[in-house]
């Protein structure tokens, strides 16, 4: 950054002040540890000066916000413009109930809608489904057809709301459904805002709600590209996750290099499918994770949003601007959260905001305290939520762009998780590319390897986790916490049961055959898919044809 | 050397979240136990029959998708069924306080909660395991 | 009634709890298949050995599915390797066979190595014998897989599936010396990968060197995941059998093997003999450290042990 001469000087000023007043103190007071790293591990030096990033060039990295490559944000104004987009995450039960939830958070002056879905839904079983006893409704809404995402979305306009959901094997299908929605509420498919998570890849590596072989998985997906591309050209049709990849107990570079890896999958598997490259990457859409270490994460904001305009520009050849941004939605981290003395977790949880804001994040979603505990409570998700307007309006870090550019360390981290991520990437490519790497279980057993010795680094105090580990209570068993109604399961099935004795059935087999066909063949399945949510076909049996065209994912496992 | 303490690490339900039974099945082999890992979605019916098959002393399961409640009890008492009721059963993940006395009612020996060590874990097997 | 009563009536978890005694030494196991000998040989036993990731078992998954198709039952022990320090082990070669779990046709058991060298563990063929007893049709062995000395299979098994995959290139090479000579059966896995007929050229160069045997081995390409080629691949382990068992050579192959097991059993217990003798008529210790002292040599030592033995 400074010039030779003067990167001389400063480092002769350096060695002085190491030598002279350095040495001097520290054999007399020695510092609290040998080593200190970040919270992935990485070494962190006493004091970083210019001297640390003689390499770096202004204009070539770092640049203006809103223009390659990004470093500094995607947007010329970022949050002067507008503040990110608040999004809770937040669904359970029946559709009634998350209706009312999603209502309450409107009213609360939440900026977007974010469904999550019970574990049958994410994978594609009916509520009555034997695999789904016991699971219906506990982790997000139960949605098995049209009808519950009707009721879902009742009395909320969705040419005025975007709505992310967090779904990914069956995501051509619930997208479907809020098609079908949008049209009974007169509202065309071209004007729906949105996202669908739709990353199969890390749900082999991490997260664990897959359905179908990679093959076919990928197909689904170009598909949704193809058919959002011409249809709901405002729907992000893919959000690529590092969220539960880091979850999974990876660091923060391999947070930012596995899920570039698995964004380079999916935008090869567009091209080899015909489709042109400035045609579809400018509705992919990331989603990270923010943890405890505030400098590092804002620095893996910066070298994630650098590393992806350079692989887009360079390896893709995309000429768009947009097709060269890494937008991307956040949230706090949920292993971060402890559940000892549950209310440290709101000071977790506005540090990690704080990371997320000056990392540049386009929206944002704050783990609730309970989380480690249960389903969070109305109460706690209010917190969360003021967590970030308080940040937005309070803390001042909105009002400039990009305030830590140009510190010593942030720079210097950043450049060190692209050059991490850049290594790892380039493994990756040897492997054959993230589906292949995933397949032996390469990615897997990084990210394990990194929780394992994380969990040991706790266990061995040598990572101090507040209450924990250290600054231990007594504590009483935490009162209010949020339980699912056991009935819902029963609910559920019985609402099936009236829908296939309402529907026209044999419009729904009819659309069901058609789905099998195009499923078999090459065509794009997206419409068919649509037909037969239309016809109140359910999410069970949609898949259902699909499983049994394509047959069900083998995990692979090493330990 | 001591025979080796068996294990079955097994995740019930359609939860996907596998870190913490990754991560206590590394810690049980480390602790110089034989791991039996059978991956994600498993049926009661095949965590009861790989535990016989295996003749297991523990089958550790993990669960954060908040079905314990359900799957729990079903898999003690599958082992009962089998007449292998012999075999400690012991439970892990987002667990609230309030469900564990029901579960070690229903038969559950231990149930570990996030923020548990993996140390205590391996310790309450070593008292707990019937040899 | 006893472990041996319920191992004969089909009990799965006496044969369970009797693989555990095997594993840990205890004479219960041997105790059992003393009585029970005459019941054993009805089995036909397969090993599936190669390296590491090559699939063995998703192999062994496949494959048992279609015994099972034909109404065999079968009996599974996978092998994997017990870590030296602190003597633990992930058993983890179930996860590629989940539907078999809940099969009652089918057994499977994970061994860990506990210290044995050679691929498999010391109580691999004692639970081989209690799956037989216990009247599995067919017992699929699999090996370790890690490293290059698995020839305890071959003395085990009544064939030999010899697994390996495209682009292991110069792993071919490597392993081609003494190791490639005990697949009766090849089978080159993920062969929907470049460089398949590659490899089958490289594996049918190796057994050209060996021209004057009886069984050529034949290669069979499969791609286990997708369940394609699994049934060639049985047929062609069924001819093997079908050799075996016209030419005679299953008798002696059988024969060989006993007499390598009979022999070894008799080094064990020879051994843990002398060591237990030693400290009356002859210390081994003190002849250890005359030894090291040079007063006298390693091979006179050997010699004085024996001499006072035989006595």
């Amino acid at each position: 950054m400074a010039d030779k001469e003067n990167q001389d000087t400063i480092s002769k000023a350096k060695r002085d002040w190491e030598e002279q007043r350095l040495k001097k103190l520290l054999s007399k007071r020695p510092e609290r540890k040998e080593n200190f790293v970040t919270g992935s591990n990485s070494d962190v030096q006493r004091l970083y000066t210019p001297t640390d990033l003689e390499d770096l060039d202004y204009l070539e990295d770092l640049g203006f916000p809103g223009e390659y490559p990004y470093t500094r944000g995607v947007q010329p104004t970022m949050y002067r413009g507008r503040l990110w987009t608040m999004r809770q995450y937040a669904g359970f039960a029946t559709a009634e109930e998350s209706n009312k939830r999603y209502k309450y958070l409107l009213e609360q002056g939440q900026t977007g809608l974010s469904v999550a879905f019970d574990l049958p839904t994410q994978i594609g079983y009916d509520s009555d489904h034997p695999l789904s006893e016991g699971e219906v409704g506990k982790v997000g809404v139960a949605i098995d057809s049209l009808k519950d995402m009707e009721i879902l979305f009742d009395g909320i306009p969705l040419d005025k709301v975007s709505t992310s959901m967090t779904i990914n094997a069956p995501a051509a299908v619930l997208l479907a459904m809020y098609i079908a929605v949008a049209e009974k509420q007169g509202v065309p498919s071209d004007k729906l805002n949105g996202t669908i998570q739709n990353d199969i890849l890390k749900e082999y590596i991490a997260r664990g709600t897959y359905i179908f072989p990679t093959q076919p998985s990928m197909r689904l997906i170009t598909d949704i590209f193809e058919y959002c591309a011409k249809h709901v050209p405002k729907w992000n049709t893919i959000s690529i996750s590092g969220y539960h990849i880091r979850e999974a107990g990876s660091t923060a570079s391999q947070e930012v290099a596995f899920t570039l890896a698995d964004g380079i999958a999916y935008v090869q598997a567009a091209i080899n499918a015909g489709l042109e490259v400035d045609e579809f990457a400018p509705r992919l859409s990331f989603f990270f994770n923010s943890h405890n270490d505030l400098l590092e994460e804002v620095a893996k904001f910066r070298a994630a949003r650098r590393l992806w305009s350079r692989i887009m520009k360079e390896r893709f050849n995309a000429k768009k601007p947009k097709s060269m941004m890494l937008r991307f939605h956040t949230q706090t981290g949920g292993s971060t959260l402890t559940a000892q003395q549950p209310d440290n977790n709101i000071v977790r949880v506005a540090i990690q905001t704080l990371a997320a804001v000056l990392g540049g994040t386009q929206s944002l979603h704050t783990n609730s305290r309970d989380e480690a505990l249960a389903l969070p409570s109305e109460e706690s998700v209010r917190i969360a939520l003021r967590t970030q307007q308080i940040v937005g309006f309070e803390s001042g870090v909105a009002e400039t762009v990009d305030p830590l550019a140009g510190s010593y360390y942030v720079e210097a981290m950043t450049d060190r998780i692209e050059k991490e991520a850049s290594e790892y990437i380039a493994k990756i490519d040897e492997l054959g590319g993230a589906p292949s790497a995933i397949d032996k279980g390469f990615v897997q057993k990084e990210i394990q390897d990194s929780a394992y010795r994380y969990q040991m680094e706790v266990e061995s105090g040598e990572r101090v986790v507040v209450g924990v580990n250290k600054f231990q209570v007594k504590e009483e068993t935490p009162k209010g916490l949020l339980k699912v109604d056991p009935r819902v399961g029963e609910m559920q099935k019985a609402k099936l049961e009236e829908l296939k004795r309402s529907r026209d059935n044999t419009k729904v087999k009819e659309a069901l055959e058609g789905l099998k066909k195009a499923a078999e063949g090459d065509e794009n399945q997206m419409p068919f898919i649509v037909s037969a949510v239309r016809e109140y076909a359910t999410l069970g049996e949609v898949c259902g044809v699909l499983r049994e065209v394509f047959g069900e994912y083998k995990q692979s496992i090493v330990l | 050397m001591d025979k080796p303490i068996r294990v079955l690490v097994a995740k019930p339900g359609l939860d996907g979240h596998d870190r913490g039974a990754k991560v206590i099945a590394r810690a049980f082999r480390d602790a110089g136990m034989e791991v039996i890992y059978t991956g994600l979605r498993q049926t009661p019916e095949q965590i009861v029959e790989t535990a016989i098959q295996e003749d297991v002393e523990v089958v550790a399961m993990s669960i954060l998708s908040g079905a314990h409640n359900h799957l729990f009890p079903i898999v003690v008492n599958m082992l009962k069924e089998r007449e292998a009721d012999d075999i400690l059963v012991v439970g892990g993940g987002v667990i609230p306080d309030d469900d564990i006395p029901g579960l070690k009612e229903a038969g559950v020996a231990e149930i570990f909660t996030p923020g548990t060590p993996t140390s205590q874990a391996i310790e309450f097997i070593k008292q707990n395991i019937k040899r | 009634m006893s472990l041996q009563e319920r191992l004969v009536s089909g009990d799965v978890r006496a044969l369970a709890r009797l693989m555990t005694y095997a594993e840990n030494d205890y004479p219960e196991a041997t105790r059992v298949i003393k009585e029970l000998y005459d019941k054993t040989g009805g089995a036909y036993v397969i090993g599936i050995t190669g390296p590491p990731g090559a699939g063995k078992s998703t192999l062994t998954d496949k494959l048992t599915k279609a015994l099972r198709a034909r109404g065999k039952t079968v009996g599974i022990i996978a092998v994997d390797p017990t870590s030296p320090f602190t003597g633990g082990a992930i058993l983890g070669d179930r996860i590629r066979m989940q539907d078999l779990f809940t099969d009652q046709g089918v057994f499977i058991r994970s061994m860990g190595t506990r210290g044995h060298l050679g691929g498999l563990s010391r109580a691999t063929q004692t639970a081989v014998r209690l799956l037989d007893i216990f009247g599995k049709d067919y017992i699929f062995i699999e090996t370790v897989g890690v490293g290059q000395s698995e020839v305890d299979i071959v003395k085990t098994a009544d064939s030999v599936v010899m697994v390996l995959m495209p682009g292991l290139g110069d792993d071919i090479q490597a392993i081609k010396a003494g190791i490639m000579e005990i697949g009766d059966v090849f089978a080159i896995n993920k062969a929907d990968l470049d460089g398949a007929d590659r490899t089958k050229i490289e594996i049918e160069m190796m057994l050209d060197l060996n021209e004057n045997r009886e069984w050529r081995p034949p290669i069979s390409k499969v791609v286990a995941v997708d369940n394609s080629g699994i049934d060639d691949l049985l047929e062609r382990i069924q001819n093997h059998r079908y050799y075996l068992e016209s030419s005679g050579e299953l008798v002696s192959r059988r024969l060989r093997n006993t007499k390598q097991e009979l022999v070894s059993l008799i080094r064990d217990r020879v051994v843990e003999f002398i060591l237990e003798e030693s400290g009356e008529r002859f210390s081994v210790d003190r002849l250890v450290e005359s030894i090291a002292s040079k007063d006298m040599d390693i091979y006179t030592a050997a010699e004085e042990i024996l001499r006072k033995i035989k006595k």
